[in-house]
């Protein structure tokens, strides 16, 4: 079993559009969609949910003001601010610590569970698919993703397919930790901005801290060819596998508004060489 | 209230999804502004504001979090502690109280509930605040330590630095979970940076759910407005969220953004485009 992980450090440098391309590719997989916060992958596959469960994880505080006698102690060990004068908590500031349930002399907080999102088992016309929807402004984003993770390998055990792809977050903070932990590689896809060789080169630093091989390839290119030529150096001193260059192109934008993958929307574009030489170096270097 | 009674207000700059033009907009808003102004670069994981702004940096902070180191000799092996953790980062293996300080959420619940006061506070380095200006502009942002998974507390440490005199002006982060909430609560406006596409349209929504749950304002920028579809601006009318500037898509504003060179001071007209931006923020807000 391979699992490859799309990231970037920077967001809209291209990754679910290339994750689409990808999937027309790729011929037996199971496709993850490890960006729970805000995931897009669903718009261009158009998913039959099959499955639907809930993500529950974590508790709140909820006090009981009948039980409750005004002692403050819960105000002053909560470290996060959430109980307000009233004795009210703000559920988006608690962090579900319990520390308030714990100490209560009146037994007066109730700490239920969190329903924090949900995650599908779906079938694509392009293969089965696990992903998952995080709350508005919930937490355990990192729980999530690696629950989806662990979904996608259990699924492709089951179907006996052997590769996994993932579309991560952008970042390089909880979702993108769980998001790496364990794959078999990473492919950082980066745009040649100063933005994006900055964010490449902390997310290349994580993967690098998880000792995760990593992979790298430069979207819209031709934006600024001398950052592109950076990122290759950058690439080769720091061993990270250098897969290429696609350029920029509307084909991106246009397939995502008929919700196609690029291949499906236009198989002759420019940009479509250039990925399908990208993905058939990461099929070498994985030994897909 | 500055001097002409106008309130110095928060603006956050969030957009859902990432690579919209959040920093493009907060870097131009910032220099096109004739007030005082300071921009918090709250993006903590991957902070792109100083690359355009160019700051001269005076300061640096460490930022840490307390975690629990156990001390052996006084610790009775009551359980207390592991009982306590709700994120599994001390726990009791044999007879020893092992911790795990990455995951630990500073709580604090098990060095109040030791009854042998056996647990004491070290630190685990979050990453670093620095804080420095440009012409006149303040500028402070945070960054992660690589290999750290908590930014909503940096976040918090670089809106500590909110100076009340000035316009604030903050980049946050993608997507609409923790850190984003970090970066946008407490703000007088939100101003969402959107390209009319698909999966723009798609965060765009999640995003205006978050502001909905914290009842700010909010308004919106279009960016690459002549790309993708319609259904952005239908979204904006069904849910009556202003929008307050379209910037149509071109190759030398792609181009500059690539070189860190800010919109607003080499593309000629939008200076001005900015200025009323912000007073269209202002008659929103007051």
């Amino acid at each position: 079993m391979k699992e490859l992980v799309v990231i970037s450090g920077k967001g809209g440098t291209g990754k679910t559009s290339l994750m689409g391309a990808f999937a027309s590719l790729a011929e037996n997989k199971v496709l993850c969609d490890a960006d729970v916060d805000a995931a897009d992958l669903h718009l261009i596959l158009d998913p039959d949910i099959l499955q639907q469960t809930d993500f529950e994880a974590g508790n709140t505080a909820i006090i009981n003001t009948d039980k409750c006698s005004e002692c403050g102690l819960c105000r002053d060990l909560c470290q996060w601010d959430a109980i307000n004068e009233a004795f009210c908590v703000d559920s988006i500031l608690c962090e579900g610590c319990g520390v308030c349930v714990y100490f209560c002399p009146e037994k007066a907080i109730d700490f239920p569970e969190k329903m924090c999102g949900e995650w599908f088992l779906s079938d694509t016309r392009l293969g089965p698919m696990v992903h998952a929807r995080l709350g508005i402004a919930e937490e355990n984003s990192g729980k999530l993703v690696s629950l989806v993770r662990q979904e996608a390998n259990k699924l492709a055990i089951e179907k006996g397919i052997d590769l996994i792809l993932t579309d991560g977050p952008p970042g390089i903070g909880c979702p993108v930790i769980a998001a790496i932990g364990g794959a078999n590689a990473v492919l950082i896809v980066t745009e040649p901005t100063v933005s994006g060789v900055h964010d490449m080169e902390r997310v290349a630093e994580l993967a690098s801290f998880f000792k995760v091989p990593a992979m790298v390839c430069v979207n819209k290119a031709d934006i600024n060819l001398e950052k592109t030529r950076e990122i290759e150096k950058f690439a080769i001193e720091n061993g990270l596998k250098y897969l290429g260059v696609i350029p920029f192109d509307q084909v991106f934008t246009r397939s995502m508004v008929n919700r196609q993958t690029v291949f499906e929307y236009d198989s002759n574009s420019n940009a479509n060489k250039a990925i399908k030489n990208v993905w058939e170096k990461a099929v070498k270097e994985m030994g897909i | 209230m500055d001097g002409n009674g106008i309130f110095k207000m928060i603006i956050s700059i969030a957009s859902g999804k990432g690579g919209t033009g959040k920093t493009t907009i907060a870097t131009s808003l910032a220099v096109s502004v004739d007030t005082d102004v300071q921009l918090l670069d709250c993006d903590v994981e991957e902070p792109n504001a100083h690359l355009f702004i160019n700051p001269v940096f005076v300061k640096t902070e460490v930022v840490s979090t307390p975690v629990p180191v156990v001390d052996d000799s006084k610790c009775s092996l009551c359980d207390k502690c592991d009982e306590i953790c709700q994120f599994k980062a001390i726990a009791r293996i044999a007879d020893t109280i092992i911790t795990f300080p990455e995951l630990c959420h500073s709580c604090g619940g098990c060095w109040e509930v030791c009854p042998e006061a056996a647990i004491e506070k070290s630190d685990r380095r979050l990453g670093d605040v620095q804080i420095g200006h440009r012409n006149g502009l303040a500028f402070v942002h945070g960054r992660l330590r690589v290999g750290e998974a908590m930014a909503p507390p940096l976040i918090e440490a670089v809106r500590s630095y909110t100076n009340p005199d000035m316009l604030t002006i903050i980049d946050a982060p993608p997507g609409t979970s923790c850190p984003v909430i970090a970066a946008m609560h407490g703000a007088d406006f939100i101003l969402l940076v959107t390209e009319p596409t698909p999966f723009g349209l798609h965060d765009l929504k999640l995003a205006v759910g978050a502001v909905n749950i914290l009842g700010i304002p909010c308004g919106l920028v279009i960016n690459r407005s002549d790309i993708g579809d319609n259904e952005v601006k239908t979204f904006a009318a069904d849910n009556n969220i202003p929008i307050l500037m379209e910037i149509p898509f071109d190759r030398q504003v792609a181009e500059k953004y690539s070189q860190g060179i800010i919109m607003a001071e080499v593309i000629p007209g939008w200076k001005e485009k900015f200025k009323k931006l912000y007073e269209d923020i202002q008659k929103i807000v007051y």
